[in-house]
């Protein structure tokens, strides 16, 4: 009995829906028949939200009932994000109305929310990494009891809904699962009638999703109502009961999730037939990058430290490495980028040593690289575009002579990009922060694949970014691998890294596993690797 | 050489004295820097208090005035500070360099016509039996009032800050000012009234300097303390407790160097003085040369603009 509900837990999110269904089916109905009168928890009626230049939200009305996982679907930019922070108090809707258990619900901030009964768990984590746990969760709270109460409580909840935490840990030393249960014990102290959940499975393993979604599955048949935003399709049809799906700041309709499949569900986000990224079938060639027991001491005291990773990228190859965030990402990313310098003979691109040079010599080399944080890392954000592509092919491209710039070339080279790769902006002097998330990616990437590298290495590719965008940037390292160059992808996305790659890895607390094919691995093998476990 | 002329009690009692301003000063830019602000001003903010308590004091009489007209005026020109960092979002660095600037010069305009006067002197703590205990007597009870406030503040900020809840918030403020908004914290009004809570204590550390321990005014007589607090500050890693020994130590140095010059050390005069200075630089970069421990202890916000996005 034992083994086999610990077996259900690591099913496949797609095997869990099948199962889960009718169970989900009836606990609703439980819940109308116990409750006809207050069927509605939520109901939005029309609300409106302008900034300049932009209608966030266009008279947008729906309702969530008591005891109802209920669905926010929308790309990056569709309204999502302000709506739900004016249920949670933090925007003041122009127009339109918002009613509460029957009552007229209008918070004016955050705190006035959480007293009606809405907790919200927050997409990038609101959490403060030098205070512990107690601290952190004290801080979401109205009138948190004395310190040791506090501790008593934490316990208690934890015990109750399988969220294992200490309250007396640095928030800083915790993972990123292990973050969001302290986020939602938050959440759960207040007794919310309505807990908003945005993009909660990001950051987690497959395990820690089934362990996430067997916490609000307990928590619905308690009769808390979820409202649960995401861009993850097969988790919404696996746990949602409806869906209701924004773009362009309205409603563009209501549905139920689990009688769509991911597909359509994703065309009514986007509103456009999409489709899927696919690779000339090429043979693998020579090896072009090498890495030999790469170690790297992390100098971030909450990050990881390298150690002993080994692996070939060879030409035509597209090396999927997976992981959670927090995992080693961001120093393999330096250690690979150049910024961080490490024993010249663990890198090696085309034969030669390249540990000892630094990010200008190696990519006059051919290894170029694009980091994950694209205002501030990839791209400076006050800079212009043009700006920001002399910044990394000045030398490869030969933008300038004698250290001048070549104001002409470096221009068509920014237009070329441009037009590559299908950047939405006014012109090449706009600064690099005045695009949108997809369209700066968009432009990071394609800056790099234009300079014809022969080795490409980037990391989170899509984070952020929406649905179409994010099948261009990929079908272009697909397009970048079948020319013969070698493309190492980094992200926490597993459907991401099973669709381009060849070969797949995982990361974890800094150590590599070792590469296998993509074609044969399952998604609970992939969730047991991120835990730590090896595959033989 | 005579090092036998050095009296050790006399030494640490005025050691109290030398250390106090700078322990006013920096447990306030503590405060400060611990939501999130860096305030370079400290020096401007001093020099303000000192004028404005030695003014208050004479025309008084009233030391007591003078230090609370000193806490005043100080919060009051770091009131200015806040309105330019908090609500105009200008850069923390070059408004706070302002700030010294613009207190040096105005405190020299108001202080114009007190050269030269003697302040009322302040009431020393006189109890019986204890005050007159030998050694322990002249070094733990025999000082100003002030000398006991500071340390008291001390305490009190510490148990502020690990205690209660608007001391949490406020350590929550500094580390992360995106969370804490987003949890329905008041940023700015918080930031605020910890820029003045800094800027009150840097002028009763001014107005120290000028009521008690030079006593009198003269231009530009914080010399350089407002940025040794700064210092001390980080040597403190940002820890009320540790900021008493940073400024002892100091002070102690300080002490020292006056009182080897006094028994004739056969160096000159300007390597004595620079000698405080340089052990904190020294000391600075003993500390920050742990780059994880540093980073632990600063703030995570600390000098970065807020600006509420929605």
């Amino acid at each position: 009995m034992q083994n086999a509900t610990t077996k259900s837990l690591i099913l496949a999110t797609k095997l869990f829906a099948t199962e889960c269904e009718p169970a989900l089916a009836w606990v609703s109905l439980l819940n109308l028949n116990e409750s006809p009168i207050l069927s509605n928890l939520l109901r939005l009626n029309g609300l409106t939200k302008a900034y300049p230049g932009v209608i966030a939200n266009n008279a947008v009305s729906f309702d969530i009932g008591v005891g109802e996982i209920h669905a926010l679907l929308g790309e990056n930019g569709a309204g999502k994000s302000t709506l739900v922070k004016m249920i949670y108090g933090l925007v003041k809707p122009d127009s339109g109305e918002m009613e509460f258990l029957g009552q007229s619900f209008a918070p004016s901030e955050p705190r006035a929310a959480r007293q009606s009964g809405v907790a919200m768990v927050f997409q990038h984590f609101s959490l403060f990494e030098a205070l512990n746990v107690a601290e952190n969760i004290a801080l979401g709270m109205e009138n948190p009891p004395r310190a040791k109460v506090l501790s008593q409580q934490i316990r208690e909840v934890s015990a109750k809904y399988g969220l294992t935490i200490d309250p007396d840990r640095l928030v800083g030393d915790l993972s990123a699962g292990e973050r969001q249960r302290v986020e939602i014990i938050r959440c759960l102290l207040q007794d919310p009638k309505l807990l908003i959940m945005d993009e909660p499975t990001s950051v987690l393993t497959p395990q820690e999703v089934e362990t996430l979604f067997v916490t609000l599955r307990k928590l619905q048949s308690e009769g808390t109502s979820i409202l649960y935003i995401s861009h993850k399709l097969d988790e919404i049809r696996t746990l949602c009961e409806r869906a209701t799906v924004l773009r362009g700041g309205k409603v563009v309709g209501t549905c139920t999730p689990s009688q769509e499949t991911a597909k359509s569900l994703a065309e009514m986000m986007v509103g456009a037939k999409l489709q899927t990224p696919k690779k000339a079938a090429t043979e693998l060639g020579q090896p072009l990058l090498k890495l030999e027991n790469l170690s790297l001491q992390s100098k971030d005291p909450f990050g990881t430290s390298l150690r002993d990773i080994s692996f070939i990228l060879r030409a035509g190859e597209v090396l999927g490495i997976g992981g959670v965030a927090g995992n080693g990402q961001d120093e393999l990313m330096l250690a690979l980028s150049g910024e961080e310098l490490v024993d010249a003979n663990a890198i090696s691109l085309k034969g030669e040593f390249i540990g000892q040079l630094g990010p200008t010599p190696r990519r006059l080399r051919g290894l170029l690289a694009a980091p994950e944080e694209r205002l501030g890392h990839a791209a400076a954000p006050d800079m212009s575009l043009t700006e920001n592509s002399l910044l990394t092919a000045f030398y490869r491209q030969r933008l300038g002579r004698r250290g001048f710039v070549n104001k002409q070339a470096s221009e068509n080279f920014t237009k070329a990009i441009i037009q590559q790769f299908d950047v939405r902006t006014p012109g090449i002097t706009n600064t690099a922060k005045s695009l949108s998330g997809g369209n700066l990616q968009k432009f990071v990437v394609g800056r790099e694949i234009v300079q014809n590298p022969t080795v490409f290495v980037v990391n989170q590719p899509t984070w952020g970014v929406d649905a179409a965008a994010a099948a261009a940037i990929r079908q272009a390292l697909l397009e970048l691998a079948s020319n013969g160059a070698g493309v190492l992808v980094i992200s926490q996305d597993l459907d991401e890294l099973m669709e381009v790659s060849d070969n797949f890895a995982i990361l974890a607390e800094g150590r590599l596993s070792k590469p296998q094919s993509a074609k044969g691995v399952t998604i609970e093998e992939i969730g047991l690797m991120m835990g730590g476990s090896e595959i033989a | 050489m005579d090092f036998s002329a050095i009296s050790v009690v006399s030494l640490l009692a005025t050691l109290m004295v030398a250390a106090t301003p700078i322990l006013l000063a920096a447990i306030g830019e503590l405060v400060t820097e611990k939501s999130g602000v860096l305030n370079l001003g400290v020096e401007g903010m001093m020099i303000f208090g000192a004028i404005c308590g030695f003014i208050a004091a004479v025309e008084t009489g009233s030391p007591l005035i003078g230090f609370i007209a000193a806490a005043a005026g100080s919060a009051a020109l770091s009131f200015l500070f806040a309105i330019l960092t908090q609500y105009l979002l200008a850069n923390q660095v070059a408004s706070g360099l302002a700030l010294t600037l613009f207190g040096l010069g105005l405190a020299a305009l108001l202080g114009h016509q007190y050269t030269g006067i003697k302040p009322p002197s302040s009431p020393k703590l006189d109890l019986p039996i204890l005050s007159d205990l030998p050694v322990v007597g002249p070094i733990l009870f025999n000082h100003d009032y002030m000398i006991y406030f500071s340390i008291l503040l001390v305490a009190g900020v510490w148990y502020f800050l690990k205690f209660t809840r608007k001391g949490l918030v406020l350590r929550a403020v500094g580390e992360n000012h995106d969370a804490a908004h987003a949890l329905g914290y008041k940023v700015i009004r918080i930031r605020i009234l910890a820029i003045m809570f800094g800027g009150a204590c840097a002028g009763l550390g001014g107005a120290y300097l000028s009521l008690i321990r030079v006593p009198q005014w003269t231009e530009g007589m914080t010399a350089g303390a407002g940025w040794i607090a700064l210092a001390i500050v980080v040597f403190a890693s940002w820890k009320p407790w540790r900021i008493i020994l940073g400024a002892y130590l100091f002070g102690g140095v300080t002490i020292l160097q006056l009182n080897l010059q006094a028994v004739g050390v056969d160096i000159p005069v300007s390597y004595l003085s620079m000698a405080p200075y340089l052990v904190t630089i020294i000391v600075l970069v003993i500390m920050s040369a742990d780059r994880k421990r540093a980073s632990l202890n600063a703030p995570a916000s600390l000098g970065r603009i807020f600006h509420a996005s929605n």
